[in-house]
């Protein structure tokens, strides 16, 4: 469709001269080979600049597994909750009309306007040892700030729309007749809900996994207030690599760097191809 | 709202008939509403509203003296003026650069137009720690393209500039996604009419084809811009952290939370709040208006 598009334009009488076409291209290139390609090469370069020994060495130091081990850990608990909490939210707002849907919605999107650091800082009044639960805690020597519940808590902040998201337009446009259909013949709603709902909304459901995790194992500013920075404890991958930069040991923060931008190729790939999958399964309705 | 661009589906054509299947019935026969709806409630109470209310209510504890006199220290004006005018000058930079690359993937065939298209996306993707250390040394003095700029007498890291280069890129994807589906439904008959009727190309664009984007050039402009302002991760490392000078909000929220000033922190992030409901409200109406064209 988009490429038909294309050539029905450029067919048109009245497209621009050709080297007007060309400038408006260069630019674009230039700009994005500045802001977009520049970033890449840099991490790539600076990783990889003295060799794999290093790099190898960098990402096999205790400091960096211990960081990466926090990190898969962080992420195994918060995605499957904001995987429950998405598909949750989006069978009640979608299969249902109720009072007050059109302020749920907003309020699922709330995590979008908050700075990270205002995430992290209302945990820490919560939970901080000024906040209003923290006497309560350490009286009862329960960690929660400056350890991995607090970290979770935080990502759980900053990610929980994702997978909602995602799969809330989707459903809508499906529609509830198949449902229906399903509940009418005898279906129960665990059946409905994995045999109808499930297939229909896959690939969906999977790209808003995939962007919850990219989000929840990248996540910077909420918990690097809530962190505390403890070195081999409480360190995750994006704040090993902050320390390793301000301790200059460029290669290293480059080399763990390396690791989230694998991360963010594998989704970006998986959103190219899930956004053709999807556009072939409509085209073939 | 604010995330229209995490939709993969946004494209699909058949706008009217999704709007006409969203009219369902009041009383379903689906089961399962009340489970599904008192876990999303609990769930976003105990993750997200609890928490949030507790700094409202932490800054409502404080009497009006002491919140103005944090809110209108010389430090805390000095970083909302940094703030606002390093990420409005990034919402501008990303308005004209934004609308060129929607026009130029929508409209152009080129080599690497898949490739160029896909990183149009990284940001979203990138972690803001590693695009934060990846810019700097970019613009660094000894940088690639700090020497350069350094050479034009423009200090790029450690900056106000630097700032806006680092939000440039993280703001970056909103107005080119929020622009792509709009570009793609133009009808290109509009065009072909005002071209037989005697305008030339750039008539056409300026008065027929720009009166259109606008509303959507707008809103990912506005986008761009809330973004912007509660950005951390990429800023703190290219900024250089001046008070006065180069310390933006989420980083002064920072300095007073690790001088265990709790009061000060929860002022300075209301107030921050505050504006960026303000500007979700403005995107949400924006976005209302971008659609008017598109549903008819």
């Amino acid at each position: 469709m988009n490429k038909s598009k294309t050539i029905e334009i450029q067919k048109a009488r009245f497209s621009e001269s050709p080297w007007i076409k060309r400038g408006l291209i260069g630019t674009a290139l230039f700009f994005l080979g500045i802001f977009l390609f520049g970033p890449i090469l840099v991490v790539f370069l600076n990783a990889f600049g003295k060799g794999i020994g290093p790099y190898w060495r960098a990402l096999t130091e205790p400091a960096a597994i211990s960081a990466i081990r926090l990190t898969l850990w962080v992420a195994a608990i918060v995605v499957p909750c904001n995987l429950i909490f998405g598909l949750a939210a989006a069978w009640a707002v979608t299969k249902f009309n109720f009072f007050g849907k059109k302020i749920l919605l907003a309020l699922i999107d709330l995590p979008f306007t908050v700075s990270p650091v205002i995430a992290g800082l209302i945990f820490v009044l919560l939970f901080g040892a000024r906040g209003i639960f923290g006497p309560w805690l350490q009286a009862h020597n329960i960690r929660i700030l400056f350890s991995v519940p607090g970290i979770v808590l935080a990502t759980i902040f900053v990610t929980f729309p994702f997978v909602a998201r995602e799969i809330i337009p989707l459903m809508q446009s499906q529609g509830n007749e198949e449902e229906t259909a399903a509940v009418i013949l005898g279906a129960n709603g665990w059946q409905t809900f994995f045999r109808v709902t499930l297939p229909n909304i896959k690939w969906g459901l999977l790209y808003g996994v995939i962007l919850c995790n990219a989000r929840a194992m990248g996540e910077f500013g909420a918990v690097s207030v809530v962190s505390g920075h403890i070195r081999g404890l409480t360190n995750t991958i994006p704040l090993h690599v902050e320390i390793l930069y301000n301790e200059y040991n460029f290669t290293a923060a480059f080399a763990v760097s390396s690791l989230l931008m694998f991360l963010a190729f594998v989704t970006l790939v998986v959103k190219h191809w899930i956004e053709r999958r999807s556009r072939k399964e409509y085209c073939g309705l | 709202m604010p995330c229209i661009l995490f939709e993969p589906f946004s494209r699909t054509p058949d706008f009217l008939e999704i709007m006409i299947t969203k009219q369902f019935k009041r009383h379903s026969v689906l089961p399962g509403f009340g489970l599904t709806l008192s876990f999303t409630l609990f769930y976003l109470s105990a993750a997200a509203l609890i928490p949030l209310l507790t700094l409202f209510w932490r800054t409502s504890a404080m009497d009006w003296a002491s919140f103005l006199r944090v809110l209108g220290s010389p430090r805390t004006l000095a970083a909302f003026k940094l703030t606002l005018m390093t990420s409005f000058l990034s919402a501008l930079i990303n308005g004209a650069f934004g609308l060129l690359v929607a026009w130029v993937l929508v409209r152009y065939d080129f080599p690497g137009k898949k490739l160029a298209d896909a990183v149009v996306d990284l940001p979203f993707a990138l972690p803001t720690a590693v695009a934060g250390i990846a810019l700097t040394t970019l613009y660094a003095p000894n940088g690639w393209f700090g020497k350069c700029l350094y050479k034009l007498g423009i200090q790029s890291a450690f900056s106000p500039v630097g700032i806006v280069i680092a939000l440039t890129f993280i703001g970056f994807p909103f107005v080119v996604r929020t622009l792509e589906p709009i570009l793609q439904d133009l009808d290109v008959e509009i065009e072909e009419a005002a071209f037989s009727l005697g305008a030339g190309r750039w008539q056409t664009f300026s008065r027929i084809v720009f009166p259109m984007l606008l509303p959507g050039l707008l809103t990912g402009s506005a986008m761009a811009f809330a973004r912007a302002l509660g950005e951390y991760g990429s800023v703190v490392f290219i900024a250089g952290n001046m008070p006065f000078k180069t310390e933006i909000l989420p980083l002064l929220i920072m300095t007073k939370l690790e001088q265990y000033d709790y009061s000060g922190a929860a002022a300075v992030a209301s107030a921050a709040l505050l504006i960026s409901f303000i500007l979700l409200l403005a995107i949400n109406f924006l976005h209302a208006w971008s659609q008017r064209y598109q549903e008819v």
